[in-house]
């Protein structure tokens, strides 16, 4: 399997790519809690918001509908928000009578129900410009630079290397089971629910063990290329003088729009 | 293609800054603690396998079954990461999981990310490691009940977590969230119980040492006994209290007029929450939960005695 299956890095050579992964990590975070301490109903500043999120878009040279046509993720989340339309605080918008059960909409819940879908719907738009931006192990790099746990960020750079490796070893299992698998037509398949649940147990258990030996393995290989307890990278990660004034330049955008936000 | 956006992953925008910061906080001091504690009992030979036990619960979330209804029995991975690493080292290799898992597939936000590590990674290794432990020098045939218990409960109590945060933030009402989440994770949880257990008797038949008493306790002491029987009772004794007066944890709410107060300074609130119900016909859905659990502990001693008959040759 290649990596790419997984990382949602898009190659490209654009200003937001040539960043430091600091600053972008750092303005992503931001932005995401600019968006989550905006008022509810504050359409103004949720809007310059989106703006900033085409900006970032073109000037990563991914075109403007990227990061909107793979925002989809939030939609399932929404359905655990629209009880909120029916919040009974506010002033009554309708009334909708399904069978048994009145619903009543209200002005604030209905400006609550959006903003919630606005915010997580920008955020991730941010999260994902984030990634297709940049590099995962530069992103990891960064978070080192962040004063993240070195023991985390060792962690994390070795579950994004072994992704790959030990999805391909699920995938062979799962190819091995349906090989083994017949099913006739106009007859159930597999057995009882306890027994398929059986055998998917033992082969994650089976998986565990590969995962385990393999473990064991690189270890070895590691200590015999001299691995000390942390990984090195040949990045130079220095902020440059274009970095920092991105990073005020964005910090600055970001107050603008709270400022929109609260001051009417 | 292979990960569908499990319904625990809460993204940004739906809690608010408040309840997200305490939550990174309560996740910042349990992970710094686990930190410390590996470090200490850990070689760096433990790196790269908890690494590659990180990569191996991403991959063994695609190993599914068929249950009914298309729906699939689908892992999620904290109880059995626990037990078979230990607690301190269960719960770092949750943070790395659910850490991925936002920043490459955004499943999951950053700014609540804490909450989500605190309900996956924290929550699960905290009920599934403490009531094993409890177990943990009896037979395989306990154990694995034990086991199969904890990651249902755990499952279950990750559930209840997410539908208090996105009610205390006024992104969801109770009534509608918590009946909602319980009833679709009692089956996802169902699945977690039977492929923990069955993972582990694998684990036990083909490599017993991994699985020996000193090994899975390093870093356990008795004390993760307690936490996992409070936390675990803490989950049993709320969920039907919750869903069976979710009207009732509401005009608390509304009394205190703490939707309006849960997006700006939900501060105030927390001191005066209390949990003013403990009638008699609470009692009955108490009892309710109770029965269903002992139900389930029956099913799972009889899987165990199934799965302990069939050793092929020990």
């Amino acid at each position: 399997m290649h990596i790419n299956v997984f990382d949602h890095y898009h190659f490209q050579d654009s200003l937001i790519h040539r960043l430091d992964a600091r600053v972008k990590a750092a303005v992503t975070v931001a932005f995401i809690l600019s968006n989550a301490i905006l008022p509810d109903g504050n359409w103004l500043a949720f809007a310059v918001a989106w703006l900033v999120l085409l900006l970032g878009n073109d000037l990563s040279r991914l075109g403007l509908g990227y990061t909107f046509k793979r925002s989809y993720i939030v939609l399932p989340f929404v359905l655990v928000a629209i009880s909120v339309i029916f919040s009974p605080l506010g002033k009554p918008l309708a009334q909708w009578h399904l069978g048994f059960i009145t619903l009543i909409p209200t002005n604030f819940g209905v400006a609550r129900f959006f903003s919630i879908l606005v915010r997580s719907w920008l955020s991730v738009q941010m999260a994902i410009l984030l990634v297709a931006t940049t590099q995962f192990p530069d992103l990891i790099h960064a978070f080192e630079h962040l004063r993240l746990p070195r023991i985390l960020t060792t962690i994390i750079a070795f579950l994004y290397r072994y992704l790959f490796v030990l999805t391909d070893e699920a995938l062979r299992l799962l190819r091995a089971r349906e090989a083994r698998s017949a099913s006739l037509q106009g007859r159930k398949r597999g057995g009882r629910l306890t027994w398929r649940a059986k055998v998917t147990g033992s082969m994650v258990g089976q998986l565990f063990l590969r995962s385990y030996e393999r473990s064991d393995r690189i270890y070895y290989a590691m200590l015999g290329r001299g691995y000390t307890g942390h990984l090195r990278t040949l990045n130079p990660h220095a902020m440059t003088r274009l970095d920092w004034l991105a990073l005020i330049l964005s910090l600055a955008v970001l107050s603008f729009i709270q400022l929109l936000g609260w001051v009417r | 293609m292979l990960l569908s956006p499990a319904p625990l992953h809460i993204p940004d925008g739906f809690l608010t800054p408040f309840i997200s910061l305490v939550f990174w906080g309560a996740t910042m001091i349990m992970v710094g603690l686990a930190i410390s504690k590996t470090n200490k009992t850990l070689g760096e030979r433990q790196i790269p396998l908890m690494g590659l036990m990180a990569a191996f619960i991403f991959a063994a979330q695609m190993l599914n079954f068929p249950v009914a209804g298309g729906t699939s029995g689908h892992f999620l991975g904290g109880a059995l990461a626990a037990i078979v690493l230990g607690p301190w080292a269960g719960i770092l290799v949750m943070t790395a999981v659910i850490a991925v898992q936002a920043l490459l597939f955004q499943d999951g936000g950053l700014l609540v990310m804490g909450a989500n590590i605190f309900n996956m990674g924290i929550l699960t290794v905290v009920i599934g490691f403490g009531l094993y432990r409890m177990v943990i020098h009896r037979k395989i045939g306990a154990r694995l009940v034990a086991a199969g218990l904890a990651s249902w409960l755990a499952t279950m109590a990750a559930a209840l977590l997410t539908s208090l945060q996105l009610w205390l933030s006024g992104a969801s009402r109770l009534e509608i969230v918590l009946p909602a989440m319980l009833g679709v994770h009692t089956p996802i949880g169902l699945g977690e119980a039977l492929i923990t257990v069955a993972a582990l008797a694998f684990i036990e038949r083909t490599r017993p040492d991994l699985l020996t008493s000193e090994k899975a306790a390093s870093g356990g002491g008795r004390g993760w006994i307690i936490a996992g029987i409070i936390v675990s009772l803490l989950a049993v004794l709320l969920s039907p209290l919750a869903s069976g007066s979710p009207d009732g944890l509401e005009r608390v709410a509304e009394n205190l007029g703490f939707l309006e107060i849960g997006q700006s300074a939900p501060c105030e609130i927390l001191p005066d929450y209390t949990i003013p119900f403990l009638g008699e016909t609470h009692l009955s859905t108490i009892i309710a939960g109770m029965v269903g659990a002992l139900v389930l502990l029956g099913l799972l001693i009889l899987l165990g005695r199934s799965l302990r008959k069939s050793p092929p040759h020990t």
